[in-house]
């Protein structure tokens, strides 16, 4: 197992430039997200650092030793492809077994290891099957198998879950986060779905137009996000923005929309100009009375909660509230932040403003 | 809206269906059938007029096309004494006597020296060069393939006069290399393009995989990718002899004594007494034998490699 760290990665295809700059470190036995939406550089990202693509420039560190330039096979690391890539003219058995024969292990010990790792995926039923009448469960067990049985220095997952179907999948990232534990393996996972991101990471890298957005654990970047994106990748209802015009200075503790003044953390940071207050719809409540109000457009009843839409004069936003309260449709409802959770955005360049809240999160990062 | 029906077809559909695929059956091996059934017909019955649908077999054909013979006058049949081999007795009944072997064996070996030497050349190069196209970024890719593929675009024969010339300057005319490697040529462009469609359905994650568990490029290409090419090889290979083993004009132009293959050589086998039509017969069937053989052995594959990328999976 190994600690990996990234050093100013960068990689062009031709004229497109696919992955700018990015720099981040995955500890030794972290289970480590590379997210971020279709097209932003992640699963490029990824490649390089298994070495089934060359980086233009950069560095690749795996256990302290650079590997930028090296062959895939020279890296000791293990794959999990989204398709899982079990070679289709082999059992289950020989997929398995294909990495130890390579290293040119002898016969009893490459089947030694084989049983080992099919008790620990519960697969011993279906060594001797061919791979292509397999569940896509038990796709992913031997896609997983093949990886782990050599023992690598680290595990390299592209969206392994993403051919799995929705019920499934939860299982099977169950699963795999349990085998991370077990195994304490170091990992890099590569997802669009911020959701497994957070239920799964310890440490999430959000990328987006092959840059390095955000780095840090999951709830830091979903309490603290570093950028607009970010806060609106991240979160189902994302983040609510209300933007204004307006100013704050270091040492300042509330901004004023339109007349109302609204309490955030102290800020580090001064700015005039286009902002936005950006809120959790966990973090709305609603206030009868309250200076700023908004209408009710839409009401989504979920269960314990509910997501209530209301249109303000700083655009919709949407709360989170428990689905007792009542809310109708056409109705004024005033609206009240909880002040130790906002984060005053420049609407400009999309990044946080730093505030006493967030300076922890964004400093390190 | 419409609904599709997809029940199975009445007693009546089936048997309709049946008749037609006989029928087509037969019309399409008749001639094979007549070819092989003239092979063991006797001379006379041959050219017999109504054709002969009921005759008495023999393989006369068969002994006329391996050998050469010569007939020779009643006083010196009678000083050879009995004929001491079943086929000596076969040919004595005309007054006939075998004087040696043809050379048909020796053209038929030509055309399995060079039938299968230039399709196992252009597989192994048609393969290779699909992979690059496939997997690499080669420059003026698409230039490269359209230039392969245009060497498609006329009938070969349309070159035979540079070829022949450039063959007789480079000392190729009649030799076995030569025409494996004209053979090779003309069916290289065809290999490429089909080995190169059926290597892009194989998903490039094999390779990567194997990649990462340690093996290298060359072993990732021959343990992983080949095997999953077998289908479009085999189906490749099957056109590819086909062509080669079938060909005949630049086999007329290009050969005479040493490399000429079947071909050429089955028309001009004269009997004692003008076309000796069974032993053309017995030639022709002997020659389909290999082809029939190695697209049996292979046809599970070809089947799929015809209708390969029909449906998508």
């Amino acid at each position: 197992m190994a600690q990996i760290r990234i050093e100013n990665l960068r990689k062009d295809f031709g004229a497109f430039n696919a992955v700018k700059s990015s720099s981040f470190t995955v500890e030794n036995g972290e289970f480590f997200m590379l997210l971020g939406p279709s097209g932003c550089g992640k699963t490029t990202t990824l490649r390089m650092m298994a070495g089934l693509e060359l980086p233009t420039s950069g560095e690749i560190y795996i256990g302290g030793e650079e590997v930028g330039m090296k062959r895939a096979s020279e890296r000791d690391i293990a794959f999990v492809f989204q398709m899982f890539a079990l070679y289709p003219h082999m059992n289950v058995r020989k997929n398995i077994s294909y990495p130890l024969v390579s290293q040119g292990l002898n016969k009893a010990e490459v089947a030694s290891r084989v049983a080992e790792v099919a008790k620990i995926l519960r697969i011993e039923n279906i060594l001797d099957k061919p791979v292509g009448g397999l569940s896509g469960g038990d796709r992913q067990r031997v896609a997983l198998g093949r990886a782990i049985v050599r023992k690598p220095k680290a595990f390299f997952m592209d969206e392994p879950l993403g051919a799995l179907d929705a019920e499934f999948r939860e299982h099977m990232a169950e699963e795999l986060r349990a085998l991370h534990d077990r195994m304490g393996a170091t990992t890099v996972y590569v997802t669009h779905d911020q959701l497994e991101a957070m239920q799964m990471g310890d440490k999430i890298v959000v990328m987006n137009h092959g840059v390095v957005e955000q780095f840090g654990k999951p709830q830091q970047i979903y309490d603290w996000p570093a950028t607009k994106f970010v806060a609106k990748f991240i979160g189902s209802p994302p983040m609510n923005f209300l933007e204004f015009d307006g100013a704050i200075d270091i040492g300042g503790d509330e901004v004023n929309l339109s007349g109302t003044s609204v309490k955030v953390p102290v800020s580090r940071d001064k700015r005039l100009g286009k902002l936005a207050l950006g809120v959790r719809p966990e973090h709305v409540r609603f206030k009868d009375g309250a200076a700023l109000a908004g209408r009710v457009i839409a009401v989504e009843y979920l269960g314990t909660t509910q997501i209530v839409t209301l249109e303000t004069p700083h655009g919709d936003i949407k709360a989170r509230t428990p689905s007792n309260q009542a809310a109708r449709v056409d109705e004024l409802i005033g609206l009240e932040f909880d002040a130790r959770t906002l984060t005053v955005f420049d609407s400009i360049s999309g990044k946080a403003l730093v505030s006493e809240a967030n300076e922890g999160v964004l400093r390190r990062g | 809206m419409s609904t599709y029906s997809v029940t199975e077809p009445s007693g009546r559909q089936k048997w309709f269906a049946g008749i037609l695929v006989v029928l087509y059956a037969v019309i399409t091996l008749l001639p094979l059938l007549w070819i092989i059934g003239t092979g063991f017909k006797s001379p006379a019955d041959a050219i017999a007029y109504p054709p002969k649908m009921i005759f008495e077999p023999t393989v006369e054909g068969y002994v006329n096309l391996f050998t050469t013979r010569t007939r020779v006058p009643e006083e010196q049949l009678k000083e050879l004494g009995e004929p001491t081999t079943w086929y000596d007795k076969l040919v004595r009944k005309d007054g006939v006597i075998i004087t040696g072997a043809s050379r048909f064996a020796e053209r038929f070996t030509n055309s399995v020296i060079i039938g299968f030497g230039s399709t196992v050349l252009c597989i192994v190069l048609g393969t290779a060069a699909a992979y690059a196209f496939s997997r690499f970024k080669v420059p003026l890719k698409d230039d490269l393939l359209f230039f392969i593929l245009s060497t498609r675009m006329m009938p070969p024969i349309a070159v035979a006069i540079p070829i022949f010339l450039m063959f007789r300057s480079l000392g190729l005319s009649d030799t076995h290399a030569g025409m494996i490697l004209l053979y090779t040529a003309v069916n290289l462009s065809l290999s490429v393009w089909l080995l190169k469609g059926f290597i892009d359905e194989i998903p490039v994650e094999y390779e990567e995989a194997a990649l990462i568990d340690g093996y290298t490029r060359f072993q990732a290409f021959y343990k992983v990718v080949l095997p999953q090419a077998v289908t479009g090889i085999a189906s490749t290979a099957i056109f590819c002899l086909i062509f080669a083993w079938n060909e005949y004009a630049f086999a007329v132009l290009l050969t005479s004594g040493n490399a000429q293959t079947a071909p050429p050589f089955i028309p001009t086998i004269i009997g004692v007494s003008g076309q000796d039509w069974p032993a053309v017969a017995a030639g022709a069937t002997i020659f389909l034998v290999p082809v029939m053989v190695f697209t049996i052995l292979l046809r599970k594959h070809l089947l799929r490699g015809i209708t390969f990328g029909a449906v998508r999976k």
